[in-house]
């Protein structure tokens, strides 16, 4: 099957910044991806280039087979992008943006689509209302709809929940979960990693323009061991036959990573013959963010 | 094609829901200029034999505001666009640079011929005007504004704030249009600057839109449309151009 997005050897630099340094990527039809990575990884240029609202300086690059460039026509409408800012027409209503952006992609006659996209993204009683009164979580849910109003085969949403309330959160997500099932590939970009592991089967992290990670998200999540323990120590001092399961530490607050809970009675008792006291003691799963900051940390 | 009309349709209604401004005011600026020009010179200065001065001047101030407004229609759309983003609407659906330029100086072209219409029937009130040529007329009104069209996308798109685009209305447009001859002939003229205003296109614009009402001008009118015409093809190759490469617009 034809990847959803395929990369290859893409660079890009503006002045003397290396902000792509040869990106490699495949995201194949029906995934929900994730791209991760701190501010100037490199996500939001590999974006742009992916839009078409910038240029590559060598590489390639192509939606559902359609080369960004030299098949523009088609590879834009194949894809539906939410932009990370909060832009706005002012001059016009709900429903005037979304039947201009119709009308760009070249469907006429699409009311039925808008009506089913308004009320999916709770915005059908603000269909006539001009877009720059709406607030900021409802403006975000116009640049939604307006980045679906084509039926885009793969959608891709940089930042969108940023500023948005809870429930607005849900409901996106609940959205986009239904289109991803009927089909559409889903690539996401979100600071909130907690996102990112609920919803996608893949992902991969960036940093300074390089892909460092591409992994299932089980995979990502596994790497780190199955379970960690947080522990405040007192004294803060953690004995050096333990070092190997450290993964950080916060003054008295260490957080170790072991593979079984029955390795946490070994670590209780060495740190009981090193006369160490545990004040504190907790066991989580490990989650997207532990991987990330060992990842970008590294 | 459906794209191209949409982003067109687009643009007219942009200037039709601000009309007060995009319209009206240009109509009523321009009319002032008629009523105080016309009231002052009205009896010292006669430019063509047998025709009043304000006769004279209507034209003149029509092409004025046409060329001024469908400037002001692309350049303000797209720096608008440029400033808050919203120029991603048009720049991520699949439309070419050609739909983009074409829908851009339709718009520019409808909203000066609005605003020129206006000027024109409600000069009709200050005197009387003949129209001896009206392909004529039509055929310099709608290069005009074509021609400012392409030329408030050219400037916009090299603009990178208000202050630049302001720049290049105030010191470039405006002075243009004011000294092409539009409240006299450039036979009044010293032969120096008889010889500069020949360098300036506007200055065919009115003259050649001033023949089409009287049938008299100061270069020949085949001479003029060839002039603006020349203008137009090279400055819609240079838009296209920049529009193609993305200039300024896809990083």
């Amino acid at each position: 099957m034809i990847p959803a997005i395929e990369i290859r050897q893409l660079h890009k630099r503006f002045g003397s910044v290396h902000a792509l340094c040869g990106v490699d990527l495949n995201v194949e039809q029906g995934e929900f991806f994730a791209l991760l990575g701190p501010n100037g990884a490199g996500k939001s240029t590999l974006i742009n280039i992916l839009a078409g609202l910038a240029r590559a300086d060598s590489g390639q690059i192509k939606v559902l087979g359609h080369d960004v460039r030299a098949d523009y026509r088609q590879a834009r409408r194949s894809i539906g992008v939410v932009p990370q800012e909060l832009v706005y027409d002012a001059f016009f209503t709900v429903r005037e943006m979304l039947r201009f952006q119709s009308g760009y992609f070249g469907i006429r006659g699409n009311d039925a689509w808008i009506d089913e996209l308004l009320e999916n993204l709770g915005l059908s009683d603000k269909a006539k209302t001009p877009v720059r009164t709406l607030s900021g979580g409802m403006k975000r849910r116009v640049l939604v709809a307006q980045a679906l109003v084509h039926k885009p085969p793969v959608i891709v949403l940089d930042e969108p929940t940023a500023g948005v309330d809870v429930e607005l959160r849900q409901n996106l997500w609940e959205f986009i979960r239904r289109l991803n099932r009927q089909g559409h590939t889903i690539v996401l970009t979100t600071h909130y990693l907690e996102e990112a592991e609920a919803l996608c089967n893949r992902v991969a992290m960036m940093k300074q323009g390089k892909i460092i990670a591409l992994d299932t998200t089980a995979n990502l999540l596994n790497s780190l061991g199955s379970i960690q323990v947080r522990l405040k120590l007192n004294p803060a001092r953690l004995p050096e036959s333990l070092n190997y399961l450290l993964i950080t530490q916060d003054d008295r607050v260490f957080k170790l990573s072991l593979n079984h809970l029955a390795e946490l009675e070994t670590v209780l008792r060495t740190l009981r013959e090193a006369g160490a006291t545990v004040e504190e003691l907790d066991v989580t799963k490990p989650d997207l963010e532990d991987v990330f900051l060992k990842l970008v940390q590294a | 094609m459906t794209g191209l009309f949409t982003l067109f349709y687009k643009e007219i209604l942009r200037f039709w829901k601000v009309s007060l401004q995009t319209i009206l005011s240009p109509l009523v600026t321009t009319l002032l200029y008629l009523l105080i020009f016309s009231h002052v010179l009205e009896a010292h200065v006669h430019v063509y034999p047998g025709i009043a001065y304000t006769a004279f001047l209507v034209p003149g101030l029509v092409m004025m505001a046409m060329l001024q407004n469908a400037f002001a229609n692309s350049s303000s759309s797209l720096i608008q666009s440029k400033m808050n983003g919203s120029i991603v609407f048009v720049l991520l659906p699949p439309l070419a640079y050609w739909e983009f330029f074409t829908a851009y100086v339709a718009a520019s072209v409808v909203r000066g011929v609005v605003v020129g219409l206006g000027v024109g029937l409600a000069g009709l009130w200050f005197s009387a005007i003949p129209l001896a040529h009206p392909l004529w007329m039509m055929a310099f009104a709608l290069l005009g504004c074509a021609t400012l069209g392409a030329a408030g996308i050219v400037s916009s798109l090299w603009a990178e704030g208000y202050d630049q685009m302001a720049a290049v209305q105030n010191f470039i447009i405006v002075p243009l249009t004011f000294l092409s001859g539009v409240f006299y002939s450039i036979h009044s003229l010293p032969p120096f600057w008889q010889a500069v205003s020949r360098f300036n296109p506007f200055f065919y614009l009115i003259d050649g839109f001033r023949y089409g009402f009287f049938g008299v001008s100061d270069v020949s009118p085949g001479l003029g449309l060839s002039i603006v015409a020349a203008c137009f093809l090279a400055l819609s190759l240079a838009t296209l151009l920049l529009l193609k490469s993305g200039y300024k617009l896809r990083k």
